[in-house]
């Protein structure tokens, strides 16, 4: 699915890295716990969480995720921000909360580990 | 490489932001070598794990990372309270983490097990009262 989409879907802002809205992503985990987001690794992946602070960017940069979701209006720092820049990872956010950010991703086919029609 | 390569860093224990800092910089450090992505990914998350662990129970620590021809190895050493049950907290889920830390992200009882489960070897020597010293592996 691209990340543009995921935007559309979400009807999120874009935070920073809007150059990278074209790429695609594979997977997807929502998670506010950044340990149970490390134990799996997934390639590509989009990381939804409602958790602010500079380790989901270090979490996301670890795992080589591109595009993290932050839900339920949170917003990313500045200090976040830049380090998500140095990263190249684009930042969303969007007023949804995860249950229903991550349900609206599913049902359009970005199925967790799998492919499907993406 | 016929020589090994060493990186040492100096875990700061009491600025949790910039927690994650070093493993960043191996990541780094190994892309320039050219390692495949999935060892570099293997090896950063295994470190960013033990470097958080160092930040929120020890108070920081010391990270080395040699690289040589066969392998990738993590030490992390550290001068915190030890951990008193080994086998217990390498549960997946253990954890003696306050709300505090939890609220952070962190504290599930992950961190030990991912780094187990990212690594070819991995010891932990512990002395309550004393500090904890981790080797990890991680084959190339």
């Amino acid at each position: 699915m691209k990340i543009s989409t995921i935007k559309d879907l979400l009807e999120a802002k874009v935070i920073c890295c809007e150059e990278g809205l074209n790429r695609h992503v594979y997977s997807a985990c929502g998670s506010d716990m950044m340990s149970d987001v490390l134990a799996y690794v997934k390639d590509q992946a989009v990381l939804l969480t409602g958790l602010v602070n500079s380790q989901v960017i270090r979490t996301a940069e670890m795992m080589d995720m591109n595009c993290i979701v932050f839900v339920r209006s949170k917003m990313p720092t500045a200090e976040m921000t830049e380090l998500a820049k140095e990263s190249g990872i684009v930042i969303l956010a969007t007023d949804k909360r995860m249950y229903e950010a991550c349900g609206l991703l599913y049902s359009n086919g970005l199925v967790g580990n799998r492919v499907k029609n993406v | 490489m016929s020589e090994a390569l060493k990186f040492r860093f100096d875990v700061d224990g009491n600025d949790f932001t910039s927690a994650g800092k070093a493993s960043v910089q191996v990541k780094k450090n190994l892309r320039q070598l050219g390692l495949s992505p999935e060892t570099i990914r293997r090896v950063s998350i295994a470190m960013y794990e033990g470097e958080i662990n160092m930040v929120i129970h020890a108070g920081g620590g010391v990270a080395e990372v040699t690289v040589t021809e066969d392998c990738v190895e993590i030490f992390l050493s550290d001068k915190g309270p030890g951990i008193k049950d080994i086998d217990q907290a390498m549960q997946e889920g253990f954890s003696t983490a306050s709300d505090n830390i939890r609220s952070l992200g962190f504290g599930a009882g992950m961190g030990l097990p991912n780094m187990k489960r990212y690594t070819d070897y991995m010891d932990i020597k512990s002395t309550v009262g004393v500090g904890t010293d981790i080797t990890m592996r991680v084959n190339i």
